[in-house]
C-alpha cells in the first residue's frame, strides 16, 4: 500500500467506526492498556480523526508509571551504595521516588548505566568483578523473559555479581481490577500487541467472557490501531464480546512457549503493588527461591530506615492510570507538574499518559484549536 | 621534536609549547595572518559584523564521516552563515588532556584546516592548554568566528509571516544517528555518516536570490523540532509541516525505531531550515539543490496564521499532532 | 509498553543472531526464539528476538475493505470513487 492508499483506508475505517458507533446510540469508551499504544495514538493524531462518540482512554500500560514510589526508593538506595552499579532502561532514569530520582543519584555520584538490553548487564558485571551489578527488572510480560533469560545466561556463564531488582507486572489481573472498579467504564480493550506476542491471546479469554467486554490485540501502526477500533465498535454494535487478533503476523494463539517457560523457570506470580491501585493479588512476578542468589533483595537486603517514609501529594496519577480522570483534571498538570519538573511518573515516562497529553498537544489535541 | 603524546609541558608556555605550536599547529592552520604570531590577529572587515562562539565536547571524538575538529569549524561557520553573514575568520581554543596522541591531534587539526579552506575562512588566532589526565575527555575545542553580514539581508524571526514556506536542506538525523549508533551497539552501513558540512556558500547563494529570507537556522541540538518551535514562538505564527515531506534515511529511521527516538529531535550538523516568502520558494529551492549540501532540499511546510506559537505535523494518515519542544537528553527506552 | 521492531536475521552463531533493521545491524540473543533461521524476519525487543514475523497477506486488506459495509472491492476502486466525488 502506498501512502495515498493508507490515507484512503484510514478515512474509510474512520467513517465506518463513526457509522457503527452511531448505531449504538451512546458514547463508546475504549481503553488501550499499553503505553506504546498510547504514544502511537497521539503520534498519529488518531484521537483527532475519531468521531465525538468514540473516546479513547489510557490504562495502566506504562511499566514506569505503575511502578510505585517504594520501588524507586529501593533502586535509589542501592544506587547510592558505593559497590553497586545500577543498569537500567533509559525510561527509569527520571522517575521520582519519595525524595529523589535515579537521575539525581547519578548527579550525586551513583554509577548508573543505561542499557538497551538486560543482557548488556552481563558484560558490565564481567568488566567490574569487584562490584555488584543490579539490573532494574521492570516491565510487563514482554520484558520478563528477557530478564529471566539474562539470569539464566549469567548462571550459565558463572557470573555471580549480577542481580535483579524485580518489579515485573502482569496485564490480565490489572484489567480485572479495572473492570471491577465502579468508577471505571470501558466498552472494550485495545489489547497490548507485544505482551500478546509472549503470552498468546488465550490469557484474555476468561476476562472477556466473564465481563462481556470485547478485546482486540493489535500492533502499533496507525492503521492497525484503527482496524482494532473498527473491530471493537463492530463487536459492541452487535452486542458481542470476543478476543480478536489484528496482529496475526507476530501474535499466535499460544504466544511464545520458550519465553513463557524461561520466565516461569526464574519467576513466580506474586502479589504486587501498583501505583494508584495498591496491592493487586498475583499481578506481578517475584524470583523463585532457586534463584535467590540473583535477587538483590535477598542477597543484600536494605537495612531498616534506609528507605524514606511515604509521602502524600496532590498528584492524581493513580486515577489517571485507571482512566477515571484525564490529566487535565489533576490540579498539578501543566502547572507544578511538567515534563521538565515531573511530580508524578505519568509525566516522567515518555509513555506516560500525562507526558503524552503534554507533549502531543498539552491536552489540546487539535492543532490550532 | 614533539613526542607522540601531548604532555603537560606542551601547555606550560616554554620551549615544548613552542615546539607543539611550530611543528603541529602552525603547519596545520598555516595562513599569512596567523604567521604574524601576535597576541591577536588584526583583520579588515566590511561593515556590519556577525560574531559567534561555540564549544565542542563530542564523544566519540572520531565518528563516521568526521571528527570533533570538523564540527568545531563547521559549527561556527554555520552559525555565522545562519545570521546572513559571509564567515571570514575564526579562532580555535584547544583544551587537551595530558597523554592525548599527537597523531590524533594532527588529524583533527588537518580536518579543521580542510573545512576552513572549503568555507573560505582563515583560522587566525588560537590558544592551547593541556590539563591533567582525567580533567578533560581527550580534547575540547572552542571556536569563535566573525563574518560580514550580507548587505540588504535582515534575518529575524520577527519577519516570519503567514504563508511563508518552510524549506529544509536535506535528510535529517544523520549526524545524531551516526553518533548514537556506536554508543548502543548498532552498526550502520558506510553510507550513513555525519552530515557535518560548511553551509556558507549555499546560504550566500540563497540570500543572493532572496535577500528577504526571514530566517535561516541550522537544526543542531534538539533537531528540527526545536528550531520550528523557537521560530513559532518568536514570530507568533503557527507552523504546519507534512510528515510525508520529511526526508529521513531508512537507516536513521531504523535507529530511531530501535532506540525509541523521533528523527525530528535528532541533531544535524550540515542542514538548514529556511523561512522563505512563498513567491521566492522555488527560486531558493533551485539554488539550494544546485549546491552539493542542498541536493535533497524540499519544502516541508508553511507558516500559518492560526495556531500561533505552535508547530503542527500532518501525519501520514491525515491526523495532525502538535510537535513540542524537545526535553533534555535522548536516552534509549524500551517502552 | 514494549517497543519492538521487525528485523531480518542475517546469521546465527551460538544463540547470538546478527539482525538487520532498515539497514542497521545489531547482535541480538536468539535464546527465546530457537526456531528462527537466517532469512527469517523476527520481532526484536530489548535485545532479544521474540517471534518470527509472518508475511502480511495483501489479500487481507482487500477482505477488510470488502467487509466494511458497501465497500468497493479494491483500494483502486476507492480512489476512483473518491476522485469521482
Amino acid at each position: 500500500m502506498d501512502k495515498q492508499e493508507e490515507r484512503e483506508l484510514a478515512a474509510r475505517l474512520v467513517s465506518e467506526i463513526k457509522a457503527l458507533a452511531e448505531k449504538t446510540g451512546r458514547k463508546l469508551r475504549f481503553m488501550e492498556v499499553c503505553g506504546t499504544h498510547t504514544v502511537a495514538i497521539f503520534r498519529a493524531g488518531i484521537r483527532q480523526l475519531l468521531p465525538d462518540n468514540v473516546e479513547l482512554v489510557s490504562g495502566p500500560g506504562c511499566p514506569v508509571c505503575v511502578t510505585p514510589d517504594d520501588y524507586m526508593d529501593k533502586a535509589i538506595a542501592y544506587a547510592l551504595h558505593p559497590d553497586v552499579i545500577i543498569t537500567t532502561f533509559g525510561d527509569m532514569l527520571k522517575v521520582p521516588g519519595t525524595r529523589s530520582s535515579l537521575s539525581e543519584a547519578k548527579t550525586n555520584g551513583a554509577d548508573i548505566r543505561i542499557v538497551y538490553s538486560p543482557l548488556d548487564s552481563i558484560q558490565i558485571a564481567k568488566d567490574n568483578p569487584d562490584k555488584k551489578v543490579v539490573f532494574l527488572a521492570v516491565g510487563f510480560e514482554t520484558t520478563a523473559p528477557t530478564a529471566a533469560a539474562t539470569v539464566l545466561a549469567a548462571e550459565q556463564q558463572g557470573v555471580n555479581n549480577l542481580f535483579m531488582l524485580s518489579a515485573q507486572k502482569l496485564v490480565p489481573p490489572v484489567m480485572e481490577v479495572l473492570l471491577n472498579d465502579e468508577q471505571v467504564h470501558v466498552d472494550g480493550f485495545i489489547l497490548p500487541g507485544h505482551v500478546s506476542v509472549v503470552t498468546g491471546t488465550g490469557i484474555y479469554e476468561p476476562i472477556v467472557q466473564k465481563y462481556h467486554v470485547p478485546g482486540v490485540v493489535t500492533g502499533f501502526e496507525p492503521l492497525q490501531i484503527l482496524r482494532a477500533l473498527y473491530r471493537l465498535v463492530k463487536q459492541v454494535a452487535a452486542g458481542e464480546a470476543r478476543v480478536e487478533n489484528e496482529y496475526e503476523e507476530v501474535v499466535r494463539p499460544e504466544g511464545n512457549p520458550v519465553s513463557q517457560r524461561i520466565t516461569d523457570t526464574v519467576y513466580e506470580a506474586a502479589d504486587t503493588g501498583w501505583r494508584g491501585m495498591g496491592i493487586v493479588p498475583l499481578s506481578g512476578l517475584k524470583m523463585r527461591s532457586e534463584y535467590a542468589a540473583f535477587d538483590i533483595e535477598q542477597v543484600m537486603p536494605l537495612p531498616e530506615g534506609e528507605l524514606p517514609p511515604a509521602k502524600k501529594t496532590a498528584c492524581r496519577c493513580g486515577e489517571v492510570l485507571r482512566g477515571i480522570v484525564t490529566p487535565q483534571d489533576c490540579p498539578l498538570f501543566g502547572k507544578a507538574c511538567v515534563p521538565t519538573h515531573a511530580i508524578g511518573p505519568c509525566m516522567v515516562s515518555v509513555e506516560g499518559v500525562c507526558a503524552a497529553w503534554f507533549k502531543y498537544g498539552q491536552g489540546r489535541f487539535e492543532y490550532g484549536k | 621534536m614533539v613526542s607522540d603524546k601531548v604532555t603537560l609541558a606542551h601547555g606550560a608556555g616554554g620551549k615544548m609549547s613552542q615546539e607543539l605550536m611550530e611543528e603541529v599547529i602552525l603547519p596545520a592552520y598555516g595562513n599569512p595572518l596567523l604567521a604574524e604570531m601576535h597576541d591577536g590577529a588584526q583583520v579588515q572587515m566590511g561593515g556590519q559584523v556577525a560574531f559567534t562562539t561555540d564549544s565542542y565536547v563530542v564523544q566519540p571524538l572520531f565518528f563516521a564521516g568526521g571528527n570533533i575538529g570538523k564540527l568545531a569549524v563547521c559549527g561556527t561557520v554555520n552559525d555565522l552563515a545562519m545570521t546572513g553573514a559571509i564567515p571570514r575568520y575564526i579562532s580555535a581554543g584547544l583544551i587537551i588532556e595530558e597523554g592525548f596522541p599527537v597523531k590524533e591531534l594532527k588529524e583533527i587539526l588537518a580536518t579543521m584546516r580542510q573545512m576552513a579552506d572549503e568555507a573560505g575562512i582563515y583560522i587566525v588566532t588560537g590558544d592551547t592548554k593541556v590539563v591533567e589526565k582525567g580533567k578533560a575527555d581527550g580534547i575540547f575545542i572552542n571556536t569563535a568566528g566573525i563574518g560580514d553580514v550580507i548587505r540588504g539581508t535582515h534575518i529575524s524571526p520577527k519577519n516570519v509571516k503567514p504563508g511563508m514556506k518552510v524549506i529544509l536542506s536535506g535528510y535529517i538525523g544523520d549526524h545524531a544517528a551516526a553518533i548514537l549508533a556506536g554508543r548502543h551497539g548498532l552498526t550502520l552501513p558506510d553510507t550513513v555518516k555525519t552530515d557535518c558540512a560548511p553551509l556558507c556558500h549555499m546560504t550566500r547563494a540563497m540570500l543572493e536570490v532572496a535577500p528577504d529570507i526571514a530566517v535561516l537556522r541550522d537544526p543542531t541540538r534538539g533537531g528540527v523540532a526545536a528550531v520550528l518551535n523557537e521560530i513559532a514562538v518568536a514570530s507568533d505564527c503557527g507552523i504546519l509541516i507534512d510528515e510525508d515531506a520529511l526526508p529521513i534515511h531508512e537507516e536513521v529511521q531504523g535507529v530511531c525505531d530501535i532506540l525509541g527516538f523521533d528523527p525530528l529531535y535528532l541533531a544535524n550538523e550540515g542542514k538548514c531550515v529556511a523561512f522563505v516568502p512563498a513567491e521566492k520558494a522555488e527560486e531558493v529551492l533551485a539554488v539550494m539543490q544546485a549546491n552539493k549540501y542542498g541536493r535533497d532540499a524540499r519544502i516541508i511546510g508553511e507558516v500559518t496564521e492560526t495556531a500561533k506559537g505552535q508547530v503542527g505535523l500532518r501525519t501520514a494518515i491525515g491526523g495532525i499532532r502538535v510537535v513540542d519542544m524537545p526535553l533534555g537528553n535522548l536516552v534509549p527506552r524500551i517502552c | 509498553m514494549c517497543l519492538a521492531v521487525p528485523a531480518k536475521v542475517l546469521e546465527i552463531d551460538n544463540a547470538i543472531g546478527k539482525v538487520e533493521i532498515s539497514g542497521v545491524s545489531r547482535e541480538v540473543s536468539m535464546m527465546l526464539l530457537p526456531e528462527a533461521k537466517p532469512g527469517d524476519f523476527v520481532l526484536v525487543h530489548a535485545g532479544f528476538a521474540m517471534q518470527i514475523v509472518d508475511e502480511k497477506d495483501a489479500e487481507e486488506t482487500n477482505a477488510l475493505l470488502a467487509e466494511m459495509k458497501g465497500a468497493p472491492r479494491t483500494v483502486g476502486a476507492i480512489e476512483e470513487s473518491v476522485s469521482n466525488g
